[in-house]
């Protein structure tokens, strides 16, 4: 049986929502339909953060506050959550909730276009239960752009607010919220607005997503629109059909094996985290700089493999580990080596109407050294110009098997053959060998040029990083070879 | 007198010393901040809609160059909820929206002047079914190959404006005669404002001719007058009016007018009120940037370091209009000597034309890449001679005697040294500086770098009509007061400084006090709020019109209380009048009874500024506004990537209005400038396409950019000797040009890869420019 209506909880009621385009974005919901003016459209691409708005779920039964990007959050799939807006903290009478008033006292806003989505970020930041320090604020605020005031203040007003104590009217009745929003999850059903031909169809089993991709396989699959969404707001695609994936319980699963971890397609970089951090501190790193929150709040590690982006960060980190990913077409299962799905610019090995179900990511044995390192023009919510990762096993001072994958260097996420066989027998105590291996990686890619960086910049990093790579896993401490994301400190 | 503690960004009070129930000087918030965080401060597209508003969405061809050779916009016409398609032919008055010259067509007429160039517009009932009709069109352009860059432009000879020289003494001479000579090449890129508030503009018809348009603009008057030749009607059936903008920087001073005169054609066009709000990726490449430099120089200097002679060009990328790039220009010369004496000097001008965007103002307005100039020839001269650059930089400040710009104006206050030599102290430079050095000399992969670097910016509109301003002060029967001025408030506090100094007048609170909306019918023929000239001139301007009305109440007061003029005292909300006390209130309504008028325009012009550009003399500044900065760095000279590590700054805001508004213009400057030379990078192909058109391609600082060791003081005994609104200085622009110390920090952990040689570091430093540099460095070594 299926549901209609797309429901969800604002200000304590709930909404419905029927008769929407599929493309609809909260955001226009927001302003267009509700008229509710607080939250900003900046960019309309997901980067700059001033339509930022706080989505409220269940997490283990508990209530829990995530920042998204509302200008390419689609309205459909918002289903069955708590929507927060800057509209809707002040206590009626103008009492400003503790972010707003920690805001104030900072001198936080200046022109205060961009003020709304701070709120909202640090809203759920109040809401996180943990006492936030300067780097948890920037990394919390990554996702935030502020031309006007150099955010120390913004930064100086989260960590006078955000003591890990919620003490807000949402703390008040996070009981009541969970409850109401239990009950919007109970007997979880199908849900599909529209028609054959126009619809926002988000299943509740893999079975039943299995089976509409199947049915309509020029259905636009859609798991967090961090990169669909900019189809339809800045390329004005016309996308009739969507599937969302995200209400598809089993496929957020994240489950934790001594030989490997396996990450449900629909489970969000957030939900992912921790077990992939646990990996290496390296990927931790690189996951905290893989977008922003509000970006790894609703985006996908696989949709991040499904889009086949060839400088998406996750892939060649994940080809480095030697992942595999599953794949379903109607009933019919395959599992295939994850750099093998990348076929070209573009071009991936999906099957019309076959979904991406799991990921497969080993855990790096015992002789396994594993380091990965993005570079971009900025540190925090940047694409790379190139990322490099490598996985060496080290026996006897020596690599004896080297997996070396980079992100930027082709039109896919690519594993460096010639180099991994050059790096292999290389002697760590020996680094003037090491440029030679290096060498290797002129026949592995030729990058190009483009606004990100130049061809042969690419090429240069790519050697260097090779080359820190080695040195680190000789012993020398990333404090020596590294400006930011200290092994060190993260394993700490 | 002992020195109370300094104003710091941790510590951010109220000016000490202050009188009880004073206002200027008291670290107010913003005024709309309470407004901000709730998100109920109004912009443009969230003002109510009247009935029937229609949007617009701009059309642009493929091409950045060349006649149009057919244009068929049927498709357009037949899209979904297309009301009208409004081309040049539809214009009314004018076709133009230049703020001087002429040459910026609001809609392409026969030619494509740069990529992204409005040729049509849409008019439908949403702002989605204008912005999907506005792709259907089929342009075609006799394209010819775009020029793009400086050199690409300098090939061909193109100019927006001649030439234009500095010159005093004989440079050539001195610099030949000099112990030591260096010259070099530095490219300097632009920078895109990035206001968070993109372009936006209402337009409401009103009977006959008349117009109103609410625009986030920093220029409503120009706004207001382009609107009105646009549509061929006087200026007085025009209304512009903003109440506040989302971030401006200059990149509304003269290119909001294109965006209002779009919905004011439409309006008028379809007579029913019609918005415009562009998408970030149009606004990005529809409107124009910080200008890109190309620099030249030529010095020479003693063993010590001291300059003796400059040369230098500098030419500059306008792009396909003269826009405001005739004073960009001229500010970057009068800056290419930052806070140093050049006993002989010729700054040349080249002001480019190029088949790309018309660059315009932006925080600084030219003065950030002239200054830029003189810090690499600090950092040339200082590591050739294997000298501290600090040295260097003081020994080469102005000083008594040493003390004549390159353009003949006299540094009257020597503020600049002392702000240097404390600062100097106060961020323990030497003792980093050293330790730094023995980091660097172990040879590793990373390098550090510092800089302690000053900046000097004149403060007044090179352009001496724009030196006035206008103010228009009402006081109710009930006390309260309402002001209004020329000056646009767009989250540079302006607003709430200017109510602190009408409130200081009337003795009264600041909560008495409100500032509307900017509209030229209430201050008509008002200057753009730019040149961080914003309180000086519209709170000198409030001042006088507060300042009449208060004379009038006083005299008044005197009347009927039977006391003489200077028995009659206004403080704490109170009128004194001899031995009796009324409040402010009361004496208004008296002032009602007795028909005294509570209202009263009040008028600013900048005394003792003057320019004679043909002979390049003169004095175009009232005074100059200072600060310095240091800041170290930490770079990967294999990866080109590169932290900021810590910043000290001590900045001078003289008797500060309000130190915590200052505090957000020094500290956002800062980032801001920081940016500029560090991760914001705009590209642009061989077809004159801008690449990096948003957010996602175009980088501008984050939370995490800046460090978190980041140390700010205002200078305390900061004082204006010229008589400026309570004797306060300009904030907007100066701390920007704070960041070049950054940029000097990566020279310097570049340099020590190859000692002497100075590292050829471009702007800005990317991690592709540092490791390019770094390599050139070791290829050298």
């Amino acid at each position: 049986m299926s549901r209609h209506i797309v429901r969800f909880l604002r200000r304590g009621r709930l909404v419905e929502r029927r008769g929407f385009a599929p493309t609809e974005t909260l955001l226009e919901h927001l302003r267009l339909r509700e008229r509710a003016l607080g939250t900003k459209e900046g960019c309309a691409e997901g980067d700059c953060g001033a339509c930022t708005v706080a989505i409220g779920r269940l997490q283990s039964g508990r209530l829990a506050y995530e920042p998204v990007n509302a200008c390419i959050q689609l309205l459909g799939a918002i289903d069955g959550t708590e929507v927060v807006t800057v509209d809707d903290l002040a206590e009626p009478g103008g009492r400003l909730h503790p972010v707003q008033r920690a805001l104030v006292d900072a001198h936080a806003s200046q022109c205060g276009f961009c003020t709304p989505g701070f709120v909202m970020s640090l809203f759920t930041l109040y809401h996180a239960g943990v006492r936030a320090d300067r780097a948890i604020v920037n990394d919390w605020l990554a996702g935030n752009l502020c031309r006007c005031t150099g955010y120390r203040p913004i930064a100086d007003a989260a960590l006078a607010c955000c003591s890990g104590e919620a003490d807000d009217a949402y703390a008040k009745r996070a009981a009541e919220t969970a409850r109401r929003l239990a009950a919007l999850a109970e007997g979880e059903d199908d849900l599909f607005t529209g028609n054959e031909d126009a619809f926002f169809a988000a299943p509740s089993t893999e079975d039943g997503l299995a089976a509409l991709a199947a049915r309509f396989p020029d259905a636009t699959i859609v798991a967090g629109a961090t990169d669909v969404g900019l189809w339809i707001t800045k390329q004005l695609r016309e996308l009739p059909r969507i599937v969302h994936t995200g209400r598809v319980a089993s496929l957020h699963e994240i489950r934790e094996e001594d030989d490997r971890v396996e990450i449900g397609a629909a489970a969000t970089y957030a939900e992912a985290e921790p077990a992939l951090r646990a990996l290496d501190p390296d990927i931790g790193e690189m996951l905290r700089r893989l977008g922003s929150k509000q970006v790894r709040a609703a985006g996908t590690v696989g949709g991040n493999i499904a889009n086949g982006s060839p400088i998406g960060d996750s892939p060649p980190v994940l080809i480095a580990l030697g992942a595999t990913i599953e794949l379903r077409l109607r009933d019919t299962r395959r599992t295939l080596p994850l750099e093998d799905f990348f076929l070209d610019y573009g071009r991936q090995d999906r099957a019309p109407g076959e979904i991406l179900t799991r990921i497969v990511v080993p855990r790096p044995g015992p002789a396994e050294h594993f380091r990965c390192y993005k570079v971009s023009k900025r540190y925090d919510q940047d694409i790379s110009a190139l990322l490099g990762a490598f996985r060496l096993r080290i026996e006897r001072g020596r690599v004896a098997e080297a997996c070396i994958a980079y992100g930027g260097m082709a039109a896919t996420p690519k594993r460096a053959r010639n180099a991994e066989r050059a790096a292999t027998g290389l002697r760590l105590d020996e680094p003037a060998a090491w440029p030679a291996a290096a060498d290797a990686l002129a026949d592995d890619f030729s990058p190009i040029d483009d606004h990100r960086a130049s061809a042969a910049y690419r090429m240069r990093v790519a050697r260097s990083l090779l080359a820190k790579a080695l040195a680190e896993i000789a012993g020398r401490p990333s404090a020596e070879t590294r400006v930011a994301g200290m092994r060190e400190r993260a394993a700490a | 007198m002992k020195s109370s503690a300094p104003i710091t960004n941790s510590t951010i009070t109220d000016r000490p010393g202050l009188d009880p129930g004073a206002s200027v000087g008291l670290a107010l918030a913003h005024d709309s901040a309470a407004r901000h965080v709730q998100g109920s401060a109004a912009y443009v597209d969230d003002l109510p809609e009247p009935a029937g508003t229609l949007h617009v969405a701009p059309g642009s061809a493929g091409a950045a160059r060349g006649p149009i050779r057919s244009m068929d916009l049927d498709a357009v016409r037949a899209s979904p909820g297309v009301a009208a398609v409004l081309t040049a032919a539809d214009i009314p008055g004018e076709n133009d929206c230049s703020p001087a010259f002429g040459d910026d067509p609001i809609l392409a007429a026969g030619e494509i002047l740069f990529h992204g160039q409005v040729v049509f517009a849409v008019v439908a009932a949403t702002r989605d079914a204008a912005r999907r009709a506005a792709r259907r069109a089929r342009i075609e352009v006799a394209a010819r190959p775009p020029r793009v860059t400086v050199d690409d432009g300098l090939a061909d000879g193109a100019e927006v404006m001649p030439p234009y020289e500095f010159r005093r003494g004989a440079p050539e001479a001195a610099i030949a005669a000099a112990p030591h000579r260096l010259d070099g090449r530095v490219r300097i890129g632009g920078q895109e404002h990035f206001y968070l508030e993109g372009q936006a503009a209402l337009a409401v018809p009103g009977e006959d001719d008349e117009m109103r348009v609410h625009s986030s603009t920093q220029h409503p008057s120009e706004v207001q007058h382009l609107v009105a030749r646009m549509l061929g009607a006087p200026d007085a059936a025009v209304v512009c009016e903003c109440r506040r903008m989302g971030g401006g920087f200059g990149g509304k001073e003269s290119q909001a007018a294109q965006w209002a005169c779009l919905a004011a054609l439409a309006a008028r066009v379809t007579g029913r009120p019609a918005k415009v709000r562009l998408d970030r990726d149009d606004d990005m490449a529809m409107t124009g940037k910080r200008h890109d430099f190309r620099v030249d120089w030529r010095c020479g200097f003693d063993g010590g370091g001291v300059l003796t002679g400059v040369d230098a060009d500098l030419d500059a990328r306008c792009g396909c209009s003269a826009d405001l790039s005739p004073g960009v220009n001229d500010r970057a010369m009068f800056h290419a000597d930052n806070a140093y004496y050049y006993p002989a000097a010729r700054i040349r001008s080249r002001r480019v034309r190029t088949d790309t965007v018309s660059n315009t103002a932006f925080r600084g307005f030219g003065g950030p890449q002239g200054m830029l100039v003189a810090e690499r020839m600090m950092d040339a001269a200082a590591i050739t001679l294997g000298l501290d650059p600090l040295r260097v930089r003081k020994r080469n400040l102005y000083g008594p005697g040493r003390d004549v710009t390159p353009y003949g104006m006299r540094v009257g206050e020597h503020v600049v040294p002392r702000l240097v030599r404390e600062l100097e102290r106060t961020s323990g430079y030497a003792a980093r500086r050293r330790a730094i050095a023995r980091f660097n000399a172990r040879g590793g992969t990373l390098r550090r770098g510092i800089a302690l670097t000053p900046v000097k910016f004149g403060i007044s509109f090179t352009l001496r009509e724009l030196n006035q301003a206008g103010a228009l002060v009402h006081v109710f029967t009930d006390g309260s007061v309402q002001v209004n001025h020329g000056g646009t408030e767009m989250g540079q506090g302006l607003h709430v400084k200017v109510a602190q100094v009408v409130a200081e007048e009337f003795g009264i609170g600041v909560d008495q006090v409100r500032i509307t909306a900017t509209r030229t019918d209430k201050v008509p023929n008002a200057p753009p709020t730019a040149a961080s000239s914003g309180s000086d001139l519209n709170g000198m301007a409030a001042h006088r019109a507060a300042r009449t009305i208060r004379r009038r109440l006083a005299a008044l007061a005197a009347r009927l209380f039977q006391v003489r003029e200077a028995e009659v005292g206004f403080a704490g909300g109170r009128v004194r009048v001899g031995a009796e006390t009324i409040s402010f209130g009361e004496l208004a309504r008296l002032a009602f009874t007795e028909r005294v008028s509570l209202s009263s325009t009040g008028y600013y012009a900048t005394p003792k500024v003057s320019w004679d550009r043909d002979t390049a003399s003169g004095r175009p500044f009232l005074y100059f506004a200072g600060g310095a900065a240091c800041s170290e760095v930490a770079v990967d000279t294999e990866t080109g990537e590169m932290r900021v590590e810590r910043v000290d700054v001590l900045h001078d805001a003289g008797r500060s209005l309000n130190p915590a508004i200052d505090m957000g213009q020094i500290e956002g400057g800062f980032v801001q400038g920081m940016g500029w030379l560090t991760t914001e990078e705009l590209v642009f192909d061989e077809t004159g396409r801008l690449l990096t058109h948003a957010p996602s391609t175009y980088k501008i600082p984050t939370c995490s950019d800046v460090p978190a060791d980041f140390r700010v003081a205002l200078f305390e005994p900061g004082r204006n000797r010229e008589p400026t609104i309570h004797r306060s200085k300009a904030v907007g622009e100066p701390p920007l040009m704070l960041a070049l110390s950054v940029f000097s920090a990566i020279t310097h952990a570049l340099a020590s890869l190859s000692p002497g040689r100075v590292p050829p570091l471009d702007a800005p430093a990317t991690p592709e420019a540092i490791l390019r540099a770094a390599d050139a460095m070791r290829a050298e070594a």
